[in-house]
Formats: structure tokens, C-alpha cells, sequence
């Protein structure tokens, strides 16, 4: 255990990449499956350690190779990415068990194996991203679970999976390669990419190169929007949602946009902001303005559409919405809402992305229409639809109503009386949405598609009720949300400049 | 009883009852009888309890509960005070007399999904204790919420388009005006007073200036959108979609009045009526008040269905409450508090009436009901003494809060209420003596006779609809417990 316990940074990373060539070899699913799942019940144990032992010990430096930064690529671990480990980590367990099923439904037998591969590829860059504290590995990373992301979604049966993903594969590609030009402009001004120490020479660079500092934090603002899906740089999102497996769907939505989101908050606040006075530059106003679009224009779109999957695809436009506000409000309780709706939409959505698959694999539709009066046949798994549901509406008892509240209490610390009002029409409008799937859900009569459906087997069940409970669980105790999401915001803030 | 069990515990085993019995009660879908003891048996379990803290609560105790701190501000707490003993007093007690209604009426109307019913039933009771007994604003928004989500079901209890259309309205309107105005008017009251604890005297006072005083309390009196102040009243006209029993306890007591309950614990315990007096909000309040109270009487006149005729007069009486509020006086507020429960038992039974004429001759319009009363004499009977209690007159239970409101209007020459309150006596006399002069003295329709020879209704029924009826009139005989509990709230 000593021999192993100063390497966790890069076991995290390490043991998902081997996990996935060796699923790569593999021709049948089931033995995939466990070896996926193997991989993917030991990444929470990792990060878990890693998270407690920065919150006791203070941030992590692990040096690859023996290689000293900021020669060598450094993974540096606080309490904001240690936190987001935890994240992904450990959505990535729960909706494990929900995979062997809803994959053996959805994607024909020979790609199975495949797709494990792919997953664990796809974990592999999510995690990097998080653990890395290189601004160019963290590109390397990006590109590795961008492309696992896209043959993921391409694997959906549906033939509009294809399309989808190519419209994906060229919006990633060109976010990928502005993040990419910005660390080039960044790179030749200071000569480092390593985080820490980017941070430290922009700052001396800045009276002199300030045009080529601006421009590179464009270039990378705007590439890594793309990768989370900022208004209006969503476009992919909606039919890699809609079209993607559903198991993928719930995975994607819980963890990879998230991931983007962290990498961006690390770029403004651990970055740019400890470089240099960032109020000068238009950034938080665009990415407030902006969030505030994406929380009523797509929760809006959300309303008209007729596919459940889609129809949770604008959703999460909209709740991304939220976390980017928290962005733009930039003080302690703005960017605590946004930091902690990381977790909780990550929850909700989760939830509902996997109540929807269940509902794909029982009825074998996800038209609303055909979903008439599904909750009559499947209880359980509309019930915790419900309760994400009345979570992305922000009632007070589960988790939404907690970033809700914070992000509320930011924008009147700013005194933006139009902010809240945004917020609260926001909620309003996801009220209609999803008050609309209710009263399909549970009060018309079952649809002919309905007629057999019933509750999915406990492999699928479980994970979808463990997420509702926790939806619950975390909106009345937050020590393990808000409580670490503020020591992060306050790491963050403290460092601004 | 309050000796062998410590007050804390009681607290948590009456707002624990009811959502126990909502568990159990899938457990016995298959029998019926059963089912419908564990209901009988949480409303029994909760009454005792509630009754329990009583004699604790008038000697002054404040027994309080702290459960969880879920965020830096906001905690899930219980603290039992008179107002809150009063509400929780009357909702607990008609659930035991309403689920004896409710067995009789859904089984003889042969309603489908019964066992679904009274586990949202169930809900909604634990979920009005929760809030009747909560501490602060946010563990009572957490169990507003609750209330409004549990009884959607019930409203679109039939499933049709009718019922489906009302339940959106419902939901919209309900959960939508809490999240567009009593949530920011809660963290707004969270960033001025740093604290959202129900405090003797408010937590405001010198906080904010006038008119962000009067914002706040726009924001609160019409995000309490349970409280049906006009124009948030139009979900509770169509909320009478739902069978009886469920108009009955929910949309006479236990919602509504949860409505009227937060606008008199946020005035007196978060304002504080003497910070709202020297800001002059006094005069806004009565005016919002007086209007629904006299538009919503009108509306009444004119309603045929009995039971929308009784809906536009709940609106109309509980801006007695918030009339009693708006005159910022402690006597207005003990009128308020005996308003709430005077209201409850008389509306009740009017509500139990009409289920009972649904019932047994099947009628809903008040233009059939001639000469029902020579029927249904413990029916018509228990309506009158309901509609007396409407009016005010005593010997009803009516009278009482009317009173005192009248009282406190009259000492702070406050002639606007006084006003109201004449005019609306007129009104409601106007609308209810019409139903109970058809029914005892017009001679019945020949043509309606053969539906009109099935007598009274079911026994449980009409045992319940007689105990309320005695409820109202005894309540007035002996307002002692009430009366008590509403002078201690205002700490004299």
C-alpha cells in the first residue's frame, strides 16, 4: 500500500488506459463488461483517497517520469479537481451495473467489447483532464476523450447517431484546436505550459504582451465553450444527447461537459485571474449574458419537444446555463452555485438520462406521445424521473433547489435584480417542461407501446433509484457538496488578482 | 401521555404519522378494509400527538425540534408555537373525521385508484404538520412545496381532460408562483436579516426602508399563491375537480389554509406587525384583501354549481385572514388566527354536505336542490349551520374572528375593512341563504323525485358531516383552547 499510495495521480489515469486496450483485445461483451466495470468501481476509491488527502494534507504535486515541473508534466491535485475526480469517478460506478443491459439492447453484440473500449477511453481523458496540471496534456486528454466520445455516439442504433456524431466530431474538433491556438499564443509569450507557472509569467508578461494574452485567453474561452456546450456554441449537444446510446447519454451528460467546465474555471480563476486583472476584459459579462440566454432560450426550446432525450438535451443547455452563471457572478456564493450544480445536475441528470433509457428499454420509444401513461406500468422508474425532476425545477428538498439558492443569493450580492429574475423564469419555464412529461407519464392512459412495459431488472433499477436518492440526500445535506465546493471557491477567489 | 413522552418526540411522531402510514398504505392494496385502518390509524396516532403538546404549549412551553443544518442559514427545524399548535390542532383532527368521510364516499361512489388517494392523502397531511409546526421560512417553503406536489394527484384524481387541465393550472400557478416570488422574497429576507427564524417582534425591523418593505410583502402575499389572494386565486375554483373529500380537507383547510397560516406567521413573526405600521402597509394590505374578499362574493352570486359556489366563498373567507393581517393590530391578527380554525370546520362541513347531496341524490348545481332538506335533514341541516358559520352569526363558530376583525377595524378607524366586512356579510348571506331556503321550503321537482327517494347518504358520511356541524356550533360555546392559543401568540 506504501509503494502504491504516492502514485494514485497517476494510477487514476493509468489504470483506465490499460483497462481499455485490454478491452480493445477483447471480443466478447460480457468479459468487457466486468473488466469495465472492474476499472470503473476502482477510479472512486483512487479519487476518493486523493480528495481526502489533499483536504488533510493540502494540494498534491505528483511529477511524471521523476521529470520536475515545469519541464516535466506535473499533476497537481487541490480541492476544486480533487473534487471533480470524485465527480466522475464516481457517476462512472453507479451507472456502471445499468450498461450490460441497456448496451445489450441497444448496440449489436460484435460492438459491445467495442464500446467498453471506448468508455474506459473516454474515462481515461476525463480524468486526465481533471488531474492534469499541464495545460497542454490537458489538450492531449481533451482529444482523447473527445474521440472515444465520438465513436461512442456514432455506435447509437438510431442512423441519425451518425450524423450526430460527425457534426460533433467537427464543432469538438474546431473547440479542440481554438484551445489549442490560445495555449500556442499563451506558450510563445511565457514559454511554459505548465499551469502553475503560466500563472506566475503571465502576470510580467502582461504590460508587454497583452494583445497575444488576450487573444490566446479568446481562443481557449471559446474552445473549451464549445466543449461544454455554452450558449450558443451548443449545437452538437441536442442530437449526441438524443442519438448516443443511452447509457452513454446519462455518462456524457453527468461527466463530460463538467469536465470541460472545471478546465475553464481552472483557465479563469487559477490562470488568468491569478495572472492578471481580468475585470478589464469583457469575459464574465459575455459568459453571464450568455448564461443567462442559455437558461431561458433553452429551457424554452425544451418545452416544444416531442423527444424525451432531446428534450433533456436543451434541458442540460439550460442547467449548464446555471453553472456558467456562477462563473459570471464570480464572487463566494455565485461561484459556489455554479461549482456545486456541477454535482447536482450532474445528479438530475444522470437520473433522467437513465430513467429515459429504461423507458427506451422497456416501451422502445422515447416520443413522448408513445410514452402515455408509462408510470402506471413503470412505477419506480417514473418516480425517480419525478423526483429529478422536480429537482431541475429547484424544489426545496433535493439538490437543485441548493445551487438555486446560492446562485440567487450571488446575484443579489452583485444587487442583479434581472439575474434573479432570469433565474426564477428559468425555473418556471423547466416547471412546464417537465410538468408537460408528468402529466404524460402518469396521467394518460398507457400507450399500445406501453401495454407490456414494466420496471427494468435491478441491474438497471438500482442505479437509477440510488441517483434519485441521492438527488434527495445531497438537497438536505450538503457536507460533501457545498461544504467541499466552498472550500474550493474560496481557494479560488483568495488567489484572484 | 406528555409525561411519558419527551415533547421532542412528539413533534417527530406527528409529522413522522402520516408519512409512516402513506408506506404502509401500498402494503395493504389488496385490502381495502385494512388500508383504510391505516389511515384511520395515522390520523388517530397524529391527533393524539398534536393533542399531547397541547397542555405543554398552553403553559407556554415552545417544545422545538432541530433536525439538520443543510446549508450555512438554512436548517430543517420544528418549533411548536400557539399559531402553528392552532393549525396543526384543526388539521390534525378533521383528518380523522374526513378519512371516516372519505372511506364512505369513495366507496360508495366506487372511485378507481383508492389506494394512490390515500397515500396522497397521507402526504399532504404530514407535509401541512411539517409546515403548520416548521421554525423558519425554509423548512416551511420545503413542506409548501410538498403540499402543493402531494395533492396535484388528487386534484387530476379522475384523469380526465377536465381534471388533467385543472391539475396544470394547479401546478403552474402553485408551484410556479412560489418559485417566481416567495423564493427571492425568502433569500431577500435571508440577506437583510441574516437569519430566516420565526422571531416574536420579526427579524426585519430596521432592516429595510419602506418600499423595499412593501416590495418584500408583495412579494410574499402573492407568492403564498395557497393563500388565493386575487388575482392567484384561479387554481382553487378549478381544483374542485377533485373528489369531495379532497375539496374538503385540502382546498377548505389544510392547502388553503396553509396559504393564509404563512401570510399571518411572515407578517407577525418575519415583518413584525409594528415594522409594517410605521411603514404604512397597513392601508395597500386592506385594500388587496377587501377586493378579493368582495369580487371573489360576487362571483359567488352567480356560480350554479355548488360546489364552484363554495370554492369563490373559501377565496372570499380566507382574505378574512389576510384582512385580519392588513390591519396590523394584535386583536385583527387573534381575529385572523380564530378565522382560521372557525373557517376550517365550517367550510368543512359545507364541503361534506355537498359531497353528501353528490352522493346520495346525485346533484351538483344548486338549482336542483329544492326541497332536498326534507330528504336529507342531517345533511341540510349541517349545511346551514355551515353557511350561518360563512355569514357570521352567531351561535357559530363564524362569529369569532369576525368579531375581533371587526373590533380591531373599527379601533384603528380602519373604515375601509369595516366596509368590507359589512358589504361581504350582505354578499355571503346573498349566496348562501338562497341553497338553504330551496331546500327547506321550496317544494321538490316532481321530475327529480325518483332520484331524490334514496334519503340521506352513508352513515360515515353523515356522522361526519354531523360532527363537524357540532364542531362549528360548539366552537363557539366553548371557544376556550383557540381563544387561548391566539392571545399567547400575541404574547398577552
Amino acid at each position: 500500500m506504501t509503494a502504491v499510495w504516492p502514485h494514485l495521480p497517476a494510477l487514476q489515469v493509468v489504470i483506465p488506459l490499460i483497462g481499455a486496450l485490454v478491452a480493445g483485445l477483447l471480443r466478447r461483451g460480457g468479459v468487457a463488461f466486468v473488466l469495465a466495470t472492474a476499472v470503473s468501481w476502482t477510479m472512486p476509491l483512487i479519487a476518493g483517497a486523493l480528495l481526502w488527502q489533499v483536504l488533510q494534507t493540502g494540494p498534491i504535486s505528483y511529477h511524471l517520469g521523476g521529470w520536475q515541473p515545469p519541464w516535466g508534466i506535473e499533476y497537481r491535485i487541490d480541492v476544486l479537481n480533487g473534487f471533480v475526480l470524485v465527480l466522475v469517478s464516481v457517476i462512472g460506478a453507479v451507472i456502471m451495473p445499468y450498461a450490460r443491459l441497456s448496451l445489450a439492447f441497444e448496440i449489436d453484440e460484435r460492438n459491445q467489447a467495442w464500446t467498453y473500449c471506448m468508455y474506459l477511453l473516454c474515462l481515461t481523458g476525463l480524468l486526465g483532464i481533471t488531474v492534469t496540471g499541464d495545460a497542454f496534456n490537458a489538450f492531449v486528454f481533451l482529444e482523447i476523450s473527445s474521440l472515444s466520445t465520438y465513436v461512442l455516439i456514432a455506435l447509437g442504433r438510431d442512423r441519425r447517431a451518425l450524423l450526430s456524431a460527425f457534426q460533433y466530431l467537427i464543432m469538438g474538433t474546431i473547440g479542440a484546436t481554438f484551445y489549442v491556438i490560445g495555449i500556442g499564443l499563451l506558450y510563445l509569450v511565457t514559454g511554459t505550459l505548465n499551469m502553475a507557472d503560466l500563472a506566475g509569467r503571465l502576470g510580467p508578461a502582461w504590460p508587454e504582451h497583452s494583445r497575444a494574452i488576450v487573444a490566446g485567453a479568446t481562443f481557449i474561452v471559446v474552445g473549451l465553450g464549445l466543449k461544454l456546450a455554452l450558449f450558443p456554441l451548443h449545437f452538437w449537444l441536442p442530437g449526441a444527447y438524443a442519438y448516443a446510446p443511452s447509457w452513454v447519454t446519462a455518462f456524457l451528460s453527468a461527466t463530460a461537459t463538467k469536465v470541460a467546465i472545471y478546465l475553464l474555471v481552472r483557465f479563469l480563476f487559477s490562470i488568468f485571474g491569478v495572472a492578471f486583472d481580468t475585470s478589464g476584459l469583457p469575459i464574465a459579462a459575455m459568459i453571464l449574458g450568455l448564461s443567462v440566454a442559455a437558461m431561458v432560450i433553452a429551457s424554452f426550446i425544451a418545452v416544444f419537444e416531442t423527444d424525451l432525450k432531446r428534450m433533456l438535451a436543451y434541458s442540460s443547455v439550460a442547467q449548464i446555463g446555471y453553472i456558467t452563471l456562477g462563473i459570471g457572478l464570480a464572487n463566494e456564493a455565485g461561484l459556489t452555485g455554479g461549482l456545486v450544480h456541477v454535482v447536482n445536475h450532474a445528479l438530475l441528470k444522470a437520473t433522467l438520462f437513465l430513467a429515459a433509457g429504461a423507458f427506451f428499454y422497456r416501451a422502445h420509444t422515447v416520443q413522448l406521445q408513445d410514452l402515455s401513461g408509462i408510470g402506471r406500468r413503470m412505477p419506480l422508474t417514473a418516480a425517480a424521473f419525478t423526483i429529478a425532476g422536480f429537482g431541475l425545477v429547484g424544489t426545496p428538498g433535493t439538490v437543485g433547489f441548493i445551487s438555486k439558492w446560492y446562485l440567487v443569493i450571488g446575484a443579489l450580492d452583485h444587487s442583479w435584480w434581472f439575474v434573479v429574475v432570469f433565474i426564477v423564469v428559468s425555473s418556471v419555464i423547466a416547471l412546464v417542461y417537465v410538468g408537460r412529461v408528468l402529466e404524460i407519464v402518469w396521467l394518460r392512459a398507457p400507450s399500445s407501446q406501453c401495454a407490456e412495459a414494466g420496471d427494468p431488472p435491478a441491474s438497471m433499477l438500482l442505479p437509477i433509484l440510488a441517483l434519485a436518492a441521492a438527488t434527495i440526500y445531497f438537497g438536505l445535506e450538503t457536507e460533501w457538496t457545498a461544504r467541499v465546493v466552498e472550500t474550493a471557491t474560496d481557494m479560488l477567489l483568495g488567489r484572484l488578482r | 401521555m406528555t409525561s411519558l413522552i419527551a415533547p421532542e418526540s412528539l413533534i417527530g411522531i406527528a409529522i413522522l404519522a402520516p408519512f409512516a402510514g402513506a408506506l404502509l398504505i401500498p402494503a395493504f392494496r389488496r385490502h381495502p378494509n385494512l388500508r383504510e385502518a391505516v389511515t384511520l390509524a395515522s390520523a388517530v396516532v397524529l391527533c393524539l400527538s398534536v393533542a399531547a403538546l397541547l397542555p405543554g404549549v398552553l403553559a407556554g412551553a415552545r417544545p422545538d425540534l432541530q433536525v439538520l443544518d443543510v446549508v450555512p442559514g438554512l436548517s430543517l427545524a420544528f418549533k411548536v408555537e400557539p399559531l402553528g399548535m392552532l393549525f396543526a390542532l384543526v388539521a390534525a383532527s378533521l383528518w380523522v373525521v374526513n378519512s371516516l368521510y372519505s372511506i364512505g364516499y369513495m366507496r360508495t361512489n366506487s372511485e378507481p385508484r383508492q389506494t394512490g388517494f390515500y397515500v396522497c392523502f397521507a402526504v399532504a397531511l404530514g407535509s401541512t404538520i411539517g409546515l403548520a409546526f416548521a421554525r423558519n421560512l425554509f423548512t416551511l417553503f420545503l413542506f409548501y412545496e410538498a403540499l402543493t406536489i402531494a395533492t396535484y394527484p388528487l386534484v387530476t384524481h379522475k384523469l380526465d381532460h377536465q381534471a388533467v387541465r385543472a391539475g396544470r393550472l394547479y401546478l403552474l400557478l402553485l408551484l410556479g408562483s412560489s418559485l417566481l416570488l416567495f423564493l427571492p422574497a425568502i433569500v431577500v429576507t435571508w440577506m437583510l436579516a441574516g437569519t430566516l427564524d420565526f422571531t416574536p417582534g420579526g427579524i426585519l425591523g430596521g432592516k429595510a426602508d419602506a418600499p423595499l418593505l412593501t416590495l418584500l410583502l408583495a412579494l410574499y402575499i402573492f407568492g403564498v399563491g395557497k393563500a388565493a389572494v386575487m388575482p392567484m386565486h384561479f387554481w382553487l375554483p378549478a381544483a374542485m375537480v377533485a373528489p369531495t373529500p379532497v375539496s374538503a380537507l385540502l382546498h377548505a383547510v389544510a392547502v388553503v389554509k396553509a396559504g393564509v397560516f404563512t401570510i399571518l406567521k411572515v407578517v407577525m413573526l418575519i415583518f413584525g406587525i409594528e415594522t409594517l405600521s410605521l411603514a404604512g402597509q397597513s392601508l395597500w394590505l386592506t385594500v388587496i384583501a377587501g377586493t378579493t374578499i368582495i369580487v371573489a362574493s360576487v362571483i359567488a352570486l352567480a356560480q350554479d354549481n355548488l360546489k364552484r359556489r363554495l370554492a369563490y366563498s373559501t377565496i372570499s373567507q380566507l382574505s378574512y385572514v389576510v384582512l385580519g393581517a392588513a390591519i396590523l393590530t394584535p386583536i385583527s391578527l387573534v381575529g385572523a388566527a380564530l378565522h382560521i380554525a372557525a373557517h376550517a370546520v365550517g367550510k368543512i362541513t359545507l364541503f361534506f354536505a355537498a359531497g353528501s347531496i353528490h352522493t346520495a341524490a346525485h346533484l351538483t348545481q344548486v338549482s336542483q336542490l329544492d326541497g332536498l332538506g326534507r330528504r336529507m335533514p342531517w345533511t341540510m341541516g349541517a349545511f346551514a349551520i355551515g353557511a350561518l358559520a360563512m355569514i357570521g352569526v352567531p351561535p357559530t363558530a363564524g362569529f369569532l374572528g369576525k368579531w375581533f376583525i371587526m373590533t380591531a377595524a373599527v379601533q384603528t378607524s380602519n373604515w375601509l375593512a369595516v366596509a368590507v366586512i359589512c358589504t361581504s356579510t350582505i354578499l355571503t348571506a346573498g349566496y348562501f341563504l338562497p341553497i338553504v331556503y330551496r331546500a327547506f321550503f321550496r317544494a321538490p321537482p316532481s321530475a327529480h323525485d325518483a332520484r331524490h327517494v334514496v334519503g340521506e347518504a352513508p352513515w360515515p358520511i353523515v356522522l361526519a358531516l354531523t360532527v363537524t356541524a357540532a364542531a362549528t356550533l360548539l366552537l363557539f360555546i366553548w371557544p376556550e383552547i383557540p381563544f387561548r392559543l391566539a392571545t399567547s401568540m400575541i404574547g398577552s
